[in-house]
Formats: structure tokens, sequence, C-alpha cells
């Protein structure tokens, strides 16, 4: 324990600098944001994750957002363990069936302002499962969406750029 | 001299072409002979699922090695006799297969629905006539009876970043005396959908079974594929292959120790781990494109070549675990705290992991010695070298440290992998129209157990059915009988040294 500590200490942090969300697609993203919206969230967002019939592909890199490498805390962003604290429902997997329900009561139970993003291509299209008589396909067939990040699964710096996104610059 | 399995194999007829094991049609005395030999204890059901009428079930006896066939009935009237009445892992799969398929095993011992909740609007939906009508939505948990007792309802929808499912927990005080799974929220139809689907697509379709093991579902499919082609991949292929299982197996071994001490709110070991994590998820994109390596397992091969650039970053990463892992095993040695929490909490009896064929390090941390790359090996492991650490007592710490024991395995397969890698090409063609319909089986060894892959190609070379076994299917019922007698607070560290995948079973 001693060793890690003071190697802690001395070594340079895990944490690396933020990806600038500056592409063309992200631009794209942000210009579909409204500025209101974003004057609301202000510098910080509360994020309720939920897993509505992924492969569990996403969950792997959402956590991995937590983590001293990305440091998603230090934007503000932090994950909450209950809708009720949430702004924003990051929402993974083609929407089983099975998983409507409790989708949309998750919804109703995250108070207003609040936001949708659809995370991941199955979120986005029904990806890969499109089609299924056991899923109803993109999130936005369900829950209106404000921002989607495309990838199978999204990798955390696209994740990461996208949240930063609903921030603004 | 033969075994019992090697009789009944002899008793029924060849069913299909199908490799690499038997695969025989049995009358239902025979069946009913297997069942009773599964109840027994000694014989490990590997699978049970249906095809049309005709219900199959994989099993290996006790020998060693396991031999391994497959028993094949075909239903009268929509019924069949139940596995599970003699067989309690057998009951998820035939509450499943029923959902699935309506075909009724007579005399189960619970009739409830499984994976249909009554939302998809309509039933049986593998069954040649779908019908209309789906079950109904209203499911009723076990009743339970006690003075003081109450009931602690979780999920679907859960704390943190993880897949759905709801768990009833009766609790007495702090105590819990039962809990009760109730899972299928995240079915997606994942057989229907590898129904009438190229060899391409399904391998990608097998690869999000369970994203976690990707890698593991990809190469079971594609072994399964080319046993029913009768061809062989590139060696330099297998070896990839080999390579890309062991990374993934790192990764979540990895991921998930630091994630159990994060559950015993021990967060340097879990930020750690997360850093090598990623380090590991880093070097498999620098090797093959992916981080979690989706896609790149393909019948026929590999679909990315290992190049000098990942070469480096493998031994970069091999470096960097030799020197972390016994540093941080070591803390999680020294640290009484977080011991206290681990120790003999969520004890799986060793008697009750054999009777369902538990694999994976939740098996081998209760004692059961079984890894499928020694004891049912497939190529390149019968030319490795490794061991398969294996503990008796069953907690929350046995399975951490098999886990553990298993990283330092890893790291020396990926050196092996690098130092024996052969040259040449990464694929062959599969040419899978040959004219004829053929079956094909594969068992893999996933982070978490043993991955079963079956399938049915028609003559056109297309999937006719194919059907995906996550460990998961006998690792779930088995944490409802580990949390007995653990105090709430407790479920989670069992539940993490578990892990078990909910979209592999829900399928």
């Amino acid at each position: 324990m001693r060793n890690i500590l003071l190697e802690g200490l001395l070594r340079l942090p895990f944490t690396e600098r933020a990806p600038k969300p500056d592409d063309a697609d992200l631009a794209a993203l942000a210009a579909r944001i409204d500025v209101a919206a974003r004057r609301r969230l202000g510098r910080s967002l509360a994020i309720r994750e939920i897993d509505a019939g992924s492969c569990n592909g996403c969950e792997l890199e959402i956590n991995a957002l937590g983590g001293a490498v990305y440091d998603l805390e230090r934007f503000g962003l932090r994950f909450v363990a209950s809708p009720r604290h949430a702004d924003v429902l990051l929402v993974t997997g083609p929407v089983a069936k099975n998983m409507r329900v409790a989708l949309e009561r998750s919804y109703e139970a995250t108070p207003a302002p609040k936001w949708v993003v659809a995370t991941g291509d199955c979120a986005m299209s029904g990806g890969i499962f499109a089609g299924s008589y056991a899923c109803v396909g993109p999130v936005s067939a369900v829950l209106p969406v404000s921002l989607a990040i495309p990838g199978c699964p999204p990798t955390p710096t696209a994740l990461l750029k996208g949240l930063l996104t609903l921030l603004g610059s | 001299m033969t075994t019992p399995l090697a009789d009944l194999v002899d008793l029924g007829h060849a069913a299909a072409a199908h490799a690499p094991w038997p695969h025989v049609a049995v009358d239902a005395d025979a069946w009913l002979d297997v069942a009773a030999l599964l109840g027994d204890g000694g014989w490990t059901l590997l699978g049970l699922w249906a095809d049309g009428p005709r219900v199959h079930m994989a099993v290996a006896d006790d020998a060693v090695p396991p031999a391994v066939a497959v028993f094949s009935l075909d239903s009268e009237d929509g019924a069949y006799p139940s596995v599970s009445r003699y067989h309690p892992a057998a009951i998820r799969p035939e509450r499943a297969l029923r959902d699935l398929h309506g075909l009724r095993p007579e005399g189960m011992p619970d009739a409830r629905p499984w994976l249909d909740h009554g939302a998809w609007g309509l039933g049986t939906p593998l069954a040649a006539h779908a019908c209309g009508a789906p079950a109904d939505d209203g499911y009723s948990f076990l009743p339970v009876d006690g003075e003081d007792l109450h009931e602690i309802p979780v999920g679907p929808v859960h704390a943190g970043v993880i897949e759905p499912g709801h768990f009833r927990f009766t609790v007495d005080g702090e105590t819990v005396v039962r809990l009760e799974q109730r899972l299928g929220y995240t079915h997606k139809g994942l057989e229907s959908l590898l129904a009438g689907s190229t060899l391409d697509h399904a391998a990608r379709l097998a690869g999000r079974t369970s994203g976690d093991s990707t890698v593991a579902y990809a190469l079971a499919f594609a072994r399964a594929a080319e046993a029913a082609c009768a061809i062989a991949p590139p060696p330099r292929a297998v070896w990839l292959r080999a390579l890309m299982a062991e990374l993934e197996r790192m990764a979540n071994h990895i991921g998930d120790v630091g994630a159990v001490c994060n559950d015993a709110a021990f967060a340097i070991i879990h930020t750690h781990t997360g850093v090598l994590r990623e380090r590991v998820l880093r070097a498999a994109a620098t090797c093959f494109g992916h981080r979690l390596m989706m896609d790149r397992i393909v019948p026929g091969g590999v679909a990315a070549d290992l190049e000098a650039a990942g070469i480096a970053a493998l031994h970069g990463l091999l470096k960097e675990m030799r020197k972390r892992l016994p540093q941080l095993a070591e803390l999680y040695d020294k640290t009484a705290s977080l011991q206290d929490r681990t120790i003999g909490t969520g004890i799986l009896q060793p008697a009750l992991a054999r009777r369902f064929g538990c694999g994976g390090h939740v098996g081998r941390a209760s004692g059961r010695d079984f890894d499928t790359r020694r004891d049912l090996p497939y190529p390149p492991y019968d030319q490795l070298r490794f061991a398969v650490p294996v503990q008796t007592e069953g907690d929350v710490n046995a399975r951490v440290w098999v886990r553990i024991r298993e990283l330092d395995q890893c790291v020396g397969l990926i050196e092996q992998i690098l130092a024996a890698l052969p040259a040449g090409a990464v694929r062959t063609p599969v040419d899978a129209a040959a004219g004829a319909a053929r079956e094909g089986m594969a068992l893999v060894e996933s982070f978490r157990g043993d991955v079963l892959a079956w399938l049915r190609l028609d003559a056109a070379g297309t999937v006719a059915r194919c059907h995906l076994r996550d460990p998961s299917w006998f690792q779930w019922p088995l944490l409802e009988a580990v949390i007995e007698g653990n105090i709430v607070a407790d479920f989670p560290l069992c539940n993490k040294s578990f892990n078990c995948s909910y979209s592999g079973a829900d399928l």
C-alpha cells in the first residue's frame, strides 16, 4: 500500500487530457442541442445510465469513463443511482420490449428539464437487432432523444466528446 | 471399455451429419435415462434447446477427459418428458425453451414463463407457427411465509452502470432468507435473428450475445461453423484467436477483481485495475483495431492480422502486468478490512457447483476442476503450457483469488503465443454451400466459463438454427443459493464475484 501511494505522489496522473469536441460530426451534434438547454445545464450534469437491452458492450465502455484515465467527474459529469436525481438518461440497447416499461417509468421519474442520450448503434437504430420481434428498435421510438452517440460500442473518448457537447464549449 | 455415455450413444441412431461429437436421436426411455444420470450428479448438462419439434440435450459424462454427446428426442403433440424433473439445472433452460418453441416439458417442477414477459405481442416465436398469444404478464414469485419477514424488490433498473434484471429479496432483519431472480429483460430475440442468416452475419450476431465475451462467442460460433463445414483455419489464425481470447480474459478478470474491491468500498485497487484494464483494451485496439475485438474472429480465420506495432504494444503490456499484478495482489492480500468482507462471504458449496456443471472461476473456486481449454482442448491450447487454478473454499475471496491466479496464467499464455506465433495466411475461404444439411458444435472457455455454440446449416449454407448457451445459465441459479444467510449489504460482493451475464442468458 505504502509503495503504491508513494508512486502515486511521484508519478504523473493517469488521467489524460480532455478530448476537444472539435470535429465536424460533433459540431453537427452540438448544433442540435438548443442553446437554452445548454444554458440550463450549466457546467454540471447528473447522468442515469439505463441499459435497455444492450449486449453489455456499451456498459463496459461507459464504466471506463468513471476510471482514472477518463475521469468523468472532473467535467462536472457524474453517474447517479436514481433517475430522480438525473438530468440526463444515457440509454443503451435496442429497447428490448421486456425493458420498455422500465425505460418509460425511468423517464417519467426523471424531473424536468431532462435529456435523453441514445448511446451506441443499437440505441440509435436498433443496430444489428433491428427487426427482431423482441425489440422496439431506436430509443427515439419510445422517448424524445436529444443526442445520439454512435459506435458498437462507442469508445470512452467518443462518449466523453458526446457528453461534453451537451455541456457546450 | 465402453462408458455409459457411449452405450447410450450406441442405442440411438445418428441424427445428422454432426461434428465433432456424436449426435443421436433417442427414444423417450433413453432420454429419461440421460436425465436420471444427470440428476444423479455424475454427468454434466452442457445445454438444452430445441430445433423445430425436436429437443436437443448436450451432455458430458464424468470420465477424464469427459466424453460429450448430443441426444435428441422428437416431441409428441408438442410435449416431451421434462429433464428438470430429475435435474434442477435444466429448469431455466426448459422454461426458456417452452417460451420460445411452445414445447411442453411434461412433469417439470416450475411451470412459470421465463423469457416471455408478455410484451412481445406474440408467443412461441421460434415455433414453426408463432402463436398469437404471449404469456400472461402476471408473474407470481414463490410464496414466503414467516414472521417478521419482508421483501426488497430490486430492479430491473439497478443503481450502477450494469445490466437490467429483477432481484426479489426476502429478508429477516439484515439477513437474506431467500433471493429469487427474474431475468429476461434483455431478451433480444437473438436466435430468431440467427436463423436464416449468412455465416458472416451470424458471426456478428453471435459476437453480440454478451459483449464482454464477444471474442469467446465469435470463436465458439466460428469453431462450430468450421466443424460443420469440415474446414480448418490457417495455423496463424488459430494462434491469433487464442491471443484475442486471452486478452479478453485478462481485461475482464482485472476489471472484475477491482470491481469486487470497489463493492467493499476499497477504491484504490479499483482505480489501479481500471487503469490496467484500459491498457489491455488499448493494446487490443492497437493489435486488432477494436478495443473489445468485436468481429475480429470470423468463420475461416480472423479478420485482422497482428503487425509489428501490435507486438510492441503487447510486450509493453506484459511488462506492466508483470510489475503491477503482484503489487495489487499483495495489497489485496494484506488489507484485513477488505478480506473481512470477502472471506467466508457467499459460499458456494462444491457439491452444488458440480451438480449444476458450473463453469469458469465460479466453479473452480468451489473445487470444480474443469476448464474447456484443458479438458476438451482445442488448438492451440493443446500446445500451450498453463495451469488451471482451483480452490475449494467457494467464498468471494476464493473467486477473487482464482481470477488473480488466472491473470498470471494469461500473462504466461500471451508470452508463449507471441514466441511461437506461426507465419502465414490468417483466413481461409469458407464454402458453406456444400449441398447438404450439416451440424456443428463447439465449446470454448470464455472468462466466465464454457460457452456452447451449436448450429445447423441448410443445403444453401445459411444458418437454419443456432443455439448459444452462456455459462451464466448454470451460475445464476447458484447465486440464489449463495446469498442465503448472508446480509443484504454483501449481495453486491457476491454478485460481482460471480459476474453473470444478463444479456448472454436472456438471449
